[in-house]
């Protein structure tokens, strides 16, 4: 269960932050551009923190929390093959869904 | 474009930026129905969606809060999600930077992927365009998709408690990210820095306040970063 005190204080902490990145450059820094290395490491973080954070609920989707459940497993190879391949965050997401959906169904 | 009005740039961007409701919706949709199950009522998912407006931050907060992870870690995980719009902050800064600081203030709470990729593309396809043309159709392009955003944030909310328990909500959540962040991986460090990303947070998957997020998280942008360096350098000494 998730503390109302602490959700409260998380949405108006991440408000700010959030604010505070969108307002970075167009509020505060005008022109000036970065250094080269922070740009690099920007460019990154997306796609370094979502899998790391996508990963462990794949791996350990099982019921015991131990493993990979199949059904999961493949419907979460299809979202992001076809993800990759039409470059369509859409047509992923429905691939994703119908696969996992029927797959419980035939062997859930 | 000279000859375009403000009010004629205004809805332009509103039509471009209307097929994105297809994207903003779903997420919304989902957001709603995955806090209402985690226990945030109607006003706290609306508070959510309306204060921070970052799907991929809000989900990321969500799923560790109910991990009972520490308020820092929490946090610190879903600004690094958002990072990528301070780079987007930077992008429209050569066109808006010169708005009065109201109008940057309002553009910068709206400043999302699709504003910014919209709004980005024309101006560099339209470089006469004028300031207030500019702000028009930066505008323009939010309008519908923050309209979708919440009202569509409402609806899963509205519906989240109603969903049958045969529906698998649990795997909601990373069919949408990896749904996201497939078409993310444009080359080969982006690659590198997904992978090496994976592979150390299954390693940490038992270090202790969900830290192994962010230690993988920074080995796999370091990873990546790396890699850009390498491929940039192996380039030049071809050349």
């Amino acid at each position: 269960m998730i503390d109302k005190g602490s959700l409260w204080f998380i949405i108006f902490a991440l408000g700010i932050g959030s604010f505070m990145l969108r307002f970075s450059f167009l509020g505060l820094v005008g022109d000036r551009s970065l250094p080269a290395w922070a740009l690099r490491y920007l460019r990154y973080t997306a796609v370094a923190i979502i899998p790391a954070l996508i990963a462990p609920m794949v791996a350990l989707s099982n019921e015991a929390n131990t493993g990979p459940e199949p059904v999961r497993l493949i419907a979460a190879i299809v979202t992001f093959s076809v993800g990759a391949w039409t470059r369509n965050v859409i047509v992923a997401i429905c691939n994703g869904a119908i696969t996992l959906g029927l797959g419980l169904y035939l062997f859930g | 474009m000279t000859s375009t009005t403000t009010k004629s740039a205004y809805w332009m961007g509103v039509r471009d930026g209307a097929p994105f409701i297809l994207v903003a919706a779903p997420f919304a949709v989902l957001f709603g129905v995955i806090a209402t199950e985690a226990g945030l009522n109607l006003f706290e998912v609306m508070s959510f969606s309306f204060v921070v407006i970052a799907g991929a931050a809000q989900f990321t907060a969500l799923e560790l809060m109910q991990k009972e992870t520490p308020t820092l870690i929490v946090l610190i995980s879903a600004l690094a999600v958002n990072l990528r719009v301070a780079m987007y902050s930077a992008a429209i800064t050569p066109y808006l930077g010169t708005a009065p600081l109201w109008q940057r203030v309002l553009m910068s709470y709206m400043l999302v992927d699709q504003s910014y990729a919209l709004a980005h593309a024309k101006f560099e396809d339209a470089p006469n365009m004028s300031l207030p043309q500019r702000t028009a159709y930066y505008f323009g392009t939010c309008t519908l998709v923050m309209g979708a955003w919440f009202i569509c944030s409402f609806l899963g909310a509205a519906l989240g408690t109603q969903l049958p328990p045969s529906i698998p909500i649990d795997f909601a959540l990373p069919i949408a990210f990896l749904s996201m962040i497939a078409p993310m991986i444009r080359s080969l460090p982006h690659l590198i820095a997904a992978i090496t990303a994976i592979v150390v947070s299954l390693i940490c998957i038992n270090v202790p306040y969900s830290l192994g997020l962010i230690i993988a998280g920074f080995a796999g942008m370091a990873a990546g970063s790396q890699t850009e360096v390498w491929i940039t350098r192996k380039q030049e000494a071809a050349l």
